[in-house]
Parts: C-alpha cells; structure tokens; sequence
C-alpha cells in the first residue's frame, strides 16, 4: 500500500511541475507554493494561503461584499439588506445563494429582494450619505415590517469616504430600527474571507446583545445553544436543527439561514456556540468566548459517521439527558442511514471525486463522499487560512492533491490529467468540466437541490452524487463516427 | 492657428486664479479667443472675467438636472470679459463625495459638447494640491499642453513647483504634456527671483515671468475685476501683458522637466540661505545661549 502511495504521490507531483510548467518563472514560483500532495501524519497540507491572487490568472474567488452581502448578512430574512454603491453589485447578487426561509417575501421577510441605491454619477462626485437616508426612508415606507436595515458598501463608497456609520445611527434613532453600516468594500482583503470578517465586526459591534435584545429579558434554559455559519443552502440548517432538538437542546440562534434579527441580537443567551461553517463565522465564536464566556465547537453535519460523531461531541459538554438524547437520535437514524449506504454504496464504491469550495466543505463533506465508498483524490479552498488546512489534515487521505486558490487553468487540467468519476465544485467550472466528459455537482448551491446536512441531507446527497456519476449520459459522449 | 491648450498648477494660496485671469484677459488683446475650464470646487478661475462669481457650475447644475447627459452646453458657458468664455466644474462641498472624479466629468463633459470650438486657447485652472487622479485630468489624456507653475520665492512654493514637475514627468511621455516654465509671483522673500532663476534651471525650463507684487491687484480682485480691465494703463498691467506675450511666443517651446530629489531641492534652500543646516541652527543656539547668559 505504501509503495502504492508513494507512485501515486510522486505522479501526483510530477502533475504539479507539469501545469507548473506553462506558467512565466515568477508566476510558477508564486503558484508552487499554493499546491501540493499531501504526506499523511503531516499537522497541515503544506500549502500557502490567504494570499494575493496572481494577475492575469483566472481565479475563482469572489470580493469582500460577496462575503459579507451573499454569505453573512443575505440571508438574514426580517432585514432589507441595501447594496450600497452602483447597480451591478446588487444586480449580480440578486435573489441569494437558495438561503432557504419561512415568511412572507416582501411583506416580513426579505432575502430574494434586492435593493441597491443604484450610485449615478452624481452620487460619485457630491457623496451618496443624502440617497442612502433617502433609500432608508423609502424602504422604513415601503416595508413597515422590517426589522431593520443593513447597509453593504460596495467600492466606490470607500474610495470617496462617506459616512454611512453616521447615517446608520441618525436613521436607526429615527425610525427606531436597527441600522447597521457594513464596510464591506470589494477592493479590500485578498478574497471574500475579509469580507466574513468584517460582517462579523459590524455584527459584534452592532448588533450583538443591542437592539430590542437589550430591553427584553430573554428566558434562557440550560439546554440553549446557537447554531452559527449555517446558511441554510437548500435546507441544510432545517435539517439540523430538528438533530439538536431531537436530543434535546434548544436552539435559540441560527446563524444566518433562516435568522431573524432578534436571533442575532440574543445571540449571547446560549450556553453552547455550535460552529458549522469555521471560516466564515469563527471571529464572532471567539468575540463571544472573550465577553460572554460562551464556549464554542466546530461540528460536521456531513454524512452518517460525522453527525454521529458530531451529535456525540455537542452532547458530551451537556448533561446525561442530552448524552441519552444523541444515542437516541443516532439509532433513530441508523436504520435510515443504513438503507441510504445499502442502495448507494455498490453503486459508488471505489470512485473517485475532486473537490474545490469556498472554505469549509473541501474537507467537511470529504467524509460523507467517505461514507459512500467514494475516494476524494484531489480538494481545495478558494479563501481558506492556514487554520483550514491544518484542519483539512484530519479529513484527507495520503496522497491528496491540495490546490489553494486554484486557477482556472490548474483546475481544468489536474481535471483532465487525473479524471476523477466526478468533481464538486460551483457554477463557473460546471461546464468546463461536464464538457471534458466529467460529472459534475455543485457544492456551494447544492445543485438546485439539498439539503445535504443531517441524515435526511444524506440521503438527498447519496441519491444527487449517483444521478451524476452514473447518469447513462456518460456512456453516450463519444463521437460514434471516431473509432472506438 | 490649431487650438492650444494651457494649464496653471501651483501651491494653494500662489496667486494662480489672479495670475491666471489677467494674463488670459491680457491674451485677448492680443486677438485670442479664450476659454477658461475652471477645475477647482470652489469655482473661483472665473470670477475676475466674469466680475462674478459663476453660480451654474457643470457639475451643480448636472445635481439639479439629475446628471450631466440632462446638460447643454449653453446652461454653463458664460461669456465675460471681452468675449472670454468661461466654466467652471464645480464639485462638492469639502469633505464629502469625489471632486477629482467631478474634474473629469466637466471636462468629458465640455469637450464632448463642443466647448472646445471655436477658441484658440482653453486655459485650465487647476485646485491647488494635485491630491488625486482626477486634478491630473489636464495633464492627462492630450489635455494641457504646456503647464505653467505658478510659484514664489517660499519654501513650500518651491516644494509643491518640484512636485508638480514631477507628474509632468510621468505623463511626458505618454500624453505629450511639457512644462511651460515657471511664473514667479512676487512674495518678497529673500533674493526670490534668483531662487525663481536657479530652480527654472534645475527643472530645465525657462522663469517666464517675475510678476512683481502690487497692491493694485487687490484693488481690482476686491471688485472682482482683473487689472486689465480695472486699471488698464497701469504698470501692472503692463506686467501681465508682457506675461501673456511670453507665454503666446513660447508656443511649442515646452520641455520635458527634470525634477530634482527632495535632498538636492534642500541643498539648493540651503545655498540660498533660506533653509538652515543643522550645523547653522546649532551655532546660532548656541550664540543666542551665550547671548543670554552674558
């Protein structure tokens, strides 16, 4: 096995120095760093990361208002989110990334709706603070629901300085509403990382325990706990969420699918932050373990030996109620789990898939393709820091291709060279990679589909990864006037 | 005679508004027609042609009108002294919003409607400090053509002059701006027109003018009228005319400067006994101390 492995890494290696190879000398060098194949027992994968893209490269990532607009504050659903600057920003991002939400669209609930305070010229050269309080009125008029407002730069805002925290205070005392200032300007940070962080800044320093939070008094129960960074694609924290409650615990806070305001603004009430999505949320677990003494966990929904994993982990830092409530809601699920693996597995055994999401799934979903039979040979993050692939070591095997902010052109050629049974990967490189006769899913929308979370995700996901590797089509991509 | 295009940088405060406006009014006599694109937000490059200050700047009328496309050409050209045209972009009020982008958006604005025909010379006056890109427009994009650097015999003259220099360098090459020369207006510092002579000679451009200070200039700016027309038969306007003769024969004349680092524009200070070194400064301390204790 280990002989094995060693033909596979020095291939896999010899792969790197060959798409290396097209590259000028100093692009090559820059770009060495961010690849690697990784060496079992190693504490990280050996790449660098958070990094400057190259120029001229075709990278996937996306800018710090994508971070802060489409991941953290969008799918708050009882906010009208602004996308402050020019239109285009607001008109790319419309209608979300399938942040699932109960409510009434337009009447109490927002996040499909886009507004943007559609920057002119003028806005440009005089400052755009009189059109945002003009848009903030309009929709105080238009949406008397709302719970409040928030207020997402866009570039020109910060090139030209304006003052939106001070229109975000003179209207929040205005019309009694939380209004919150979000710097998030594309131009800033290396990737949309900054601009998570930043959401996170502007949700401890306006939002957390403030707000009508403050006044109410909020009847809190030993078994509280906040499920945060779950973004509820497709369903996913639905179907976490009935997990936790199942065991026991009571969820007061999810974190941002499907959140109302007031679930922010109490945010501090649990006795437990669960962490799902690290990279993206980890800044306000750390904020609330300083003030509040809140401890927080990282857990992993993905898959029959995760959840099962994970639901034991959560339950160990609660009494023995909670313990007999995670051994209860694993064998609940058993015998459902175990149907899902009987009718995929055969199927998807011995297969091998590729991966490169945003910066948790490349290695919190590695082992529910895991749990299939399926083999993840290659995996990397658009925007993940150095903590990400130190943690990425526990998910992957000897010999895994890692690429860190891969280029297009990397990606389509290690692709090409390595034909996996299928990759997972987002809208821009579906495809480029279905087209080279590879299948293909999304991992960051679910493919119009999911949820992917909790056991019944399972089962959506085991069903959606073998409707792609074995759809008949495959069979039938070979020019039948080429010989065989 | 194809159109020539002009612009006046200089340290805020230099005179370059004053300067400017007489010697353009001093051109006209000469048979030119002029017009003058105003670059700063405080839209004061026309207020001595137009003996008032000009209200309808492009750019405030485009906020009213909802954006410059709403604008024609004749809501913002005023005719003033002798026929000279004059606009003004305007911009907002300090501390908000993006002037330099307003600077850029005049221009297009002018030069796409058609200010530019019909004149001989488009004269851009220009805000003070070159903070951003759009206050380099005229020296951009084929705009100016020659620069005149309105400058003193004071320090923070003398710095901003060799700053300005510098940004003619940088676009030089691409854009084929040249420095005109320096116009020096009287401060009365220490041996100012020498210092005016020296620094022209570093920068390899000419001194085009010593525009000695006279208070008949405040006079005619407190009526808000240049000298030319306030009191034409003075001497002083005489000063302008002959400034405004220079600056029409050194058409084509304009030269690629050579600007000087920050240490050597010390050195020269130094020579000329404006600056003192270290050496000095502690000397003369020491003298003083004495002084006192004797």
């Amino acid at each position: 096995m280990d002989g094995m492995n060693q033909d596979v890494k020095a291939e896999r290696k010899a792969l790197i120095e060959e798409v290396l190879s097209a590259y000028p000398e100093k692009t090559a060098k820059k770009r060495a760093r961010h690849l690697n194949v990784y060496d079992e027992g190693k504490p990280d994968c050996g790449v660098k990361s958070n990094i400057k893209s190259a120029p001229g490269v075709m990278t996937i990532r996306g800018c710090a208002y994508a971070g802060s607009k489409g991941v953290v504050f969008g799918p708050l659903k009882d906010m009208v989110h602004i996308s402050h600057g020019p239109v285009g920003c607001g008109q790319y991002s419309w209608s979300q990334r399938r942040n699932y939400y109960t409510g009434t669209t337009g009447v109490d609930t927002f996040v499909t709706m886009q507004i943007t305070s559609d920057f002119q010229e003028r806005d440009i050269v005089f400052g755009g603070d009189k059109k945002l309080e003009k848009v903030i009125d309009e929709i105080h008029v238009m949406f008397p629901l709302n719970k409040g407002v928030s207020i997402q730069s866009e570039c020109p805002v910060g090139l030209i300085g304006d003052d939106i925290e001070a229109v975000a205070k003179k209207k929040g005392k205005e019309h009694g509403k939380m209004v919150v200032p979000v710097r998030c300007e594309g131009f800033r940070g290396v990737s949309q990382s900054l601009g998570h962080h930043i959401a996170n800044d502007a949700v401890r320093d306006w939002m957390l325990g403030k707000g009508k939070a403050k006044a109410k008094e909020f009847e809190t129960t030993p078994y509280d706990v906040v499920v945060i960074g779950d973004y509820n694609i497709g369903g996913d924290a639905w179907a976490s969420r009935i997990l936790l409650e199942d065991m026991g615990l009571r969820v007061i806070g999810l974190w941002s699918g499907d959140a109302t305001l007031a679930e922010i603004e109490r945010g501090n009430k649990g006795k437990l932050n669960l962490i799902h999505c690290y990279r993206s949320m980890n800044y306000i677990c750390r904020h609330m373990e300083e003030q509040y003494n809140i401890p927080w966990m990282e857990y992993n929904f993905f898959g029959p030996t995760q959840i099962a994993r994970s639901l034991r982990a959560i339950a160990e830092k609660f009494d023995d109620k909670i313990k007999a409530g995670a051994e209860r809601v694993i064998a609940k699920y058993e015998p459902m789990a175990q149907a899902v693996l009987a009718k995929y597995k055969p199927r998807l055994e011995g297969k091998k898939a590729m991966l490169y999401v945003g910066g948790l799934r490349p290695r919190h979903v590695a082992d529910a393709y895991g749990d299939l039979g399926i083999d993840i040979i290659g995996t990397g993050y658009e925007f993940a820091h150095s903590d990400d692939y130190q943690r990425t070591a526990d998910n992957i095997k000897d010999a895994t291709l890692v690429y860190d902010d891969v280029t297009g052109y990397e990606l389509e050629k290690f692709i090409d060279k390595l034909r996996p049974d299928l990759v997972g990967s987002g809208i821009k490189e579906k495809y480029s990679t279905q087209k080279m006769g590879v299948p293909f899913r999304q991992l960051h929308s679910w493919d119009y589909s999911g949820p992917y979370h909790g056991y019944d995700g399972f089962a959506v996901f085991a069903r959606d990864m073998d409707m792609a590797i074995n759809s008949p089509v495959w069979a039938l991509n070979k020019a039948p006037w080429k010989a065989a | 005679m194809a159109l020539r295009q002009i612009a006046f940088y200089g340290k805020g405060g230099i005179g370059k508004s004053t300067t400017s406006q007489n010697t353009l009014a001093a051109l006209v006599e000469l048979g030119q027609k002029i017009l003058i694109v105003g670059c700063d937000p405080k839209a004061d490059s026309t207020r001595l042609i137009l003996n008032t200050k000009l209200q309808d700047t492009v750019l405030a009328l485009a906020a009213e009108k909802g954006s410059v496309e709403d604008l024609e050409l004749d809501d913002v050209m005023k005719i003033g002294y002798k026929g000279i045209k004059c606009t003004e972009a305007g911009g907002p009020e300090p501390g908000v919003g993006c002037a330099g982008r307003g600077v850029i958006t005049a221009i297009n604005f002018l030069e796409e409607n058609g200010a530019y025909e019909d004149v001989d010379y488009v004269s851009y006056d220009v805000l003070g400090d070159v903070v951003c890109g759009g206050f380099a427009m005229p020296i951009r994009e084929n705009k100016a053509q020659e620069i005149y650097i309105v400058m003193s015999g004071e320090m923070m003259a003398l710095y901003a002059a060799n700053n300005i220099a510098k940004g003619i360098l940088k676009y030089a090459h691409s854009g084929g701006v040249r420095l005109g020369g320096l116009i020096c207006n009287e401060r009365q510092t220490d041996r100012e027109l020498e210092l005016a002579e020296a620094l022209a000679k570093r920068l390899g451009c000419k001194m085009i003018h010593f525009v000695p200070r006279e208070n008949i200039v405040q006079h005619a700016e407190l009526r808000r009228m240049t000298v030319i027309q306030y009191a034409p038969d003075c001497a002083q306007a005489n000063e302008y005319r002959q400034l405004a003769q220079k600056i029409h024969d050194n058409c084509g004349k304009g030269v690629i400067p050579t600007p000087i680092s920050m240490e050597e524009l010390e050195e020269m200070l130094l020579e000329f006994g404006i600056m003192k070194s270290d050496e000095q400064a502690l000397a003369e301390l020491e003298a003083k101390t004495k002084k006192g204790a004797a």
